[in-house]
């Protein structure tokens, strides 16, 4: 048992990682279009100079977390890829015109309005969708028949619960990506992209928590077997919800190192993260041993101990290998003064 | 499972993988270009080569753009279209893909920093950063070919009662043709890389007046690229040959269906060309060289190369795999002779102007290369039906059991045409834009920005 707590802990920490990365990655290329027509407050701008650099790095964590599940659990694979045929495929068909069109978006300056449009409308559609796997892992919409597996879209897509969860996606992909923007603006001295980010997120972030309250709402009517466990966790229900709150507190407080603004959005990122994470984890730890309810379990699911040890090595050794490149990557792009505070108003493709 | 699902879904992925190679391939074969041209502004000062790395660079960021959500296309389809074959993967043959993803990382991280740090990092930090890059990409074909190598030779377990038993994941990851297949797919995207930049660079030549500076820039990019064509156009042939006799070993039915043989026998024919013909049992209309495929297929005339008939009807390949393999051997020795004659003609004849109609040949030259690989890519495919994994698990039993698969299959090949089409215009816009001369501006100028500017 010890080995699958510990693979379907790796996997979670991947969804974890990729869900704080690509809300910020999506949220960013909304943004960035929302603003296109205001280039004054340069709020698009520093949108983009987080953006580039970065999608290509937060889409790896997406494949990494495919591959997770088939090579750890290759029986739940088996069951996600056939239950997830559709939604999967929408998925991925959008994942493609985003990704391509932002990166077109950067090399044909004539042209950047549309295609802005189309990669960050293509975006924001992605968590909403990517979401929609939690529900479904809940068992209520797979059918299972004499060894055949089916999802039954209709049912899902009348599910207030299934809308409690997208609403839940893409309000917390715009709060979380506006509070790392207002902090990474501020970092480079874009006070107008500052004030235009934390007002967003002032806003936002009160939406986000209504929708977790929705979800936990419809879920105690849809799967109860997952709202008791958690509401058996409270602590760390609380402990998320007080995050929140000093994560909101944090935009009020008056500025450390700035006179006459107000926030410190650095603070309010860590807050939020760690509000997130100890959601998660709440919802993570009531969600076992399954992961598709009923009929897949963590060890029931669970591949071959000697491939686990090898697979398992293999992250480690990953681990070692790329964490440096990994703090190089971050000292040059979210700590280097030279590029957070470039003037130029245009940016490298 | 009715037929038609099972041809749908193989369709489906295999247009995923006809797109996606084609960005793939040349995302493997650019940054060593890339790295090549570098080094040699390190060495020589010359502006026009960091011009060039950094021209082939913007293309390299523009064609990842299609190459990475294609490839993240590729890898969940695998499971949304193939969870038969996936749970059998994931048991046995996870590592690679493991690995893989931390050369995906290696080269998103390093390539962001190429382009984006270019010029706030040292020179050392620029070529180390290209390494990775180059690397990363690297690594990550090896490896998923290894994917490919072991559903042909697969090794490291056994099926008990239809459980799979014994699993030593590093055997799987060692298997028989691992080596010589990652090799070859390895080779031919180097091959592939160069001949495409030696396309671009002879259609300017062919379209710039000739000894201006910018016709000069372009003969530099065609010699380098035809060079180094060259050199892994031949590697590619001497490991094609050892991919053949790997194939004699492990696989006789694919070897003889490529080469249309029906009947077990020594000092076999070699057929090229034609078309194999099921009711007559021979190749029509091609040309036989006697005993020269028991040659090959064993380095001596008395080898006994196994035919067709030795296998039951119903589990040969497809026999058109004669004609794909024929066309991806005749690619391959038409670059070969193709870069021999330009070295020929520039170091030993001492002319500077290439013939009109070699210069056609080098426009032609890139295209070919892509399409060598497609039908390279598509042999080695329809080669290993009608397994998935051969002779433990059939593609009919790997396939998905949800139907109505064609609306899916629609919808991806029109995301697909849009993203050619439109990759296409923003290479040509981007860089009709951003002239060479543009380039050779900035370059010459101190302080001038040279990988980040876009006008």
């Amino acid at each position: 048992m010890a080995e699958e707590l510990l693979a379907i802990t790796v996997l979670w920490g991947f969804v974890f990682i990729y869900a704080v990365m690509a809300t910020m990655d999506f949220g960013a290329g909304f943004w960035s279009m929302i603003y296109f027509n205001r280039p004054k407050i340069k709020a698009t701008n520093v949108a983009n100079r987080y953006l580039s650099p970065t999608w290509e790095v937060t889409n790896t964590f997406i494949v990494a977390i495919v591959v997770a599940v088939y090579s750890l659990f290759p029986t739940a694979a088996y069951t996600l890829g056939t239950v997830l045929l559709i939604p999967g495929s929408i998925i991925l068909l959008l994942l493609a015109i985003r990704s391509a069109f932002l990166v077109f978006s950067n090399i044909a300056e004539e042209y950047r309005k549309p295609l802005t449009y189309i990669s960050g409308l293509s975006g924001i559609l992605i968590p909403g969708l990517l979401i929609s796997v939690l529900p479904i892992t809940h068992g209520d919409f797979v059918e299972f028949s004499d060894g055949r597996q089916s999802l039954d879209l209709a049912h899902l897509f009348t599910s207030p619960n299934e809308y409690a969860f997208i609403g839940f996606a893409i309000s917390s992909t715009l709060f979380l990506s506006s509070l790392l923007l207002a902090d990474y603006s501020k970092a480079s001295e874009e006070m107008e992209a500052y004030s235009v980010y934390r007002r967003d997120a002032i806003v936002l972030g009160p939406i986000s928590i209504i929708m977790a309250f929705l979800i936990m709402f419809t879920l105690k009517r849809e799967a109860f077997w997952i709202y008791e466990k958690m509401i058996d966790d409270m602590p760390l229900l609380l402990l998320s919800l007080g995050l929140f709150l000093i994560g909101g507190l944090a935009l009020f407080l008056p500025s450390v190192n700035k006179k006459g603004v107000r926030g410190i959005p650095r603070l309010a990122v860590i807050a939020i993260t760690l509000q997130y994470l100890a959601a998660s984890y709440a919802y993570g730890k009531a969600h076992l041993p399954y992961i598709v309810y009923p009929e897949v379990t963590i060890a029931s699911a669970f591949t071959d101990p000697s491939s686990f040890r090898a697979i398992f090595a293999t992250y480690i050794a990953g681990f070692l290998i790329l964490f440096p490149g990994f703090i190089y990557f971050w000292s040059l792009f979210m700590n280097d003064k030279r590029y957070l505070r470039q003037k130029q108003t245009k940016d490298p493709a | 499972m009715a037929m038609s699902d099972l041809l749908i879904a193989r369709s489906l992925f295999g247009t995923t993988m006809g797109f996606h190679i084609i960005f793939a391939t040349i995302g493997v074969g650019l940054p060593l270009m890339m790295l090549t041209a570098e080094l040699l502004y390190q060495k020589t000062k010359d502006h026009d080569y960091v011009i060039m790395a950094k021209r082939w660079t913007k293309a390299f960021a523009v064609l990842l753009g299609v190459g990475i959500p294609t490839g993240t296309i590729a890898g969940t389809q695998l499971s949304l279209l193939w969870p038969g074959f996936m749970e059998v993967i994931g048991k046995v043959m996870a590592l690679p893909f493991q690995i893989e993803i931390y050369a995906f990382f290696i080269e998103a991280l390093f390539m962001s920093i190429y382009v984006y740090a270019a010029e706030r990092i040292p020179p050392w930090m620029r070529i180390s950063s290209l390494v990775l890059v180059a690397l990363g990409a690297f690594a990550s074909a090896v490896l998923i070919t290894n994917v490919h190598a072991f559903e042909g030779t697969p090794q490291g377990f056994r099926i008990v009662d239809g459980e799979i038993v014994d699993i030593d994941p590093w055997a799987a990851f060692f298997n028989p043709s691992f080596i010589v297949t990652a090799g070859h797919v390895a080779l031919s995207a180097y091959t592939t890389g160069a001949f495409v930049v030696a396309s671009v660079a002879a259609f300017k030549m062919l379209r710039t007046p000739f000894g201006t500076r910018v016709y000069k820039f372009h003969k530099k990019a065609l010699m380098l690229s035809v060079i180094v064509g060259g050199i892994f156009s031949f590697l590619t042939a001497i490991n094609g040959h050892e991919s053949a006799q790997y194939l004699h070993e492990y696989q006789p039915e694919k070897l003889a269906a490529a080469e249309g043989l029906f009947e077990t026998q020594s000092y076999a024919p070699l057929a090229i060309g034609g078309f194999t013909d099921r009711e007559t049992q021979r190749v029509k209309w091609g040309i036989e060289i006697p005993w020269a495929l028991s040659f090959l297929a064993g380095n001596s005339f008395d080898t006994v190369v196994v035919g067709l008939n030795d296998f039951p009807e119903e589990e040969w390949p497809p026999l058109f795999v004669h004609t794909l393999f024929n066309a991806m051997v005749g690619i391959g020795s038409l670059l070969i002779l193709l870069s021999l004659i330009a070295f020929v003609w520039n170091k030993f004849l001492k002319r500077d102007h290439f013939p009109r109609f070699l210069m056609w040949a080098f426009v032609a030259s890139g295209p070919l290369a892509v399409l060598g690989i497609e039908f390279g890519w598509v042999f080695a495919c329809t080669g290993r039906q009608p397994w998935t994994i051969y002779r433990v698990l059939s593609t009919a039993d790997s396939v998905t059991t949800a139907e109505n698969l064609g609306i899916l299959f629609i919808l991806f090949a029109l995301v697909y045409a849009v993203l050619g089409v439109a990759v296409v215009f923003v290479m040509l816009y981007y860089f009709k834009k951003n002239t060479v001369i543009d380039d050779i501006n900035r370059a010459e100028q101190r302080n001038v920005p040279l990988y980040g500017s876009n006008t």
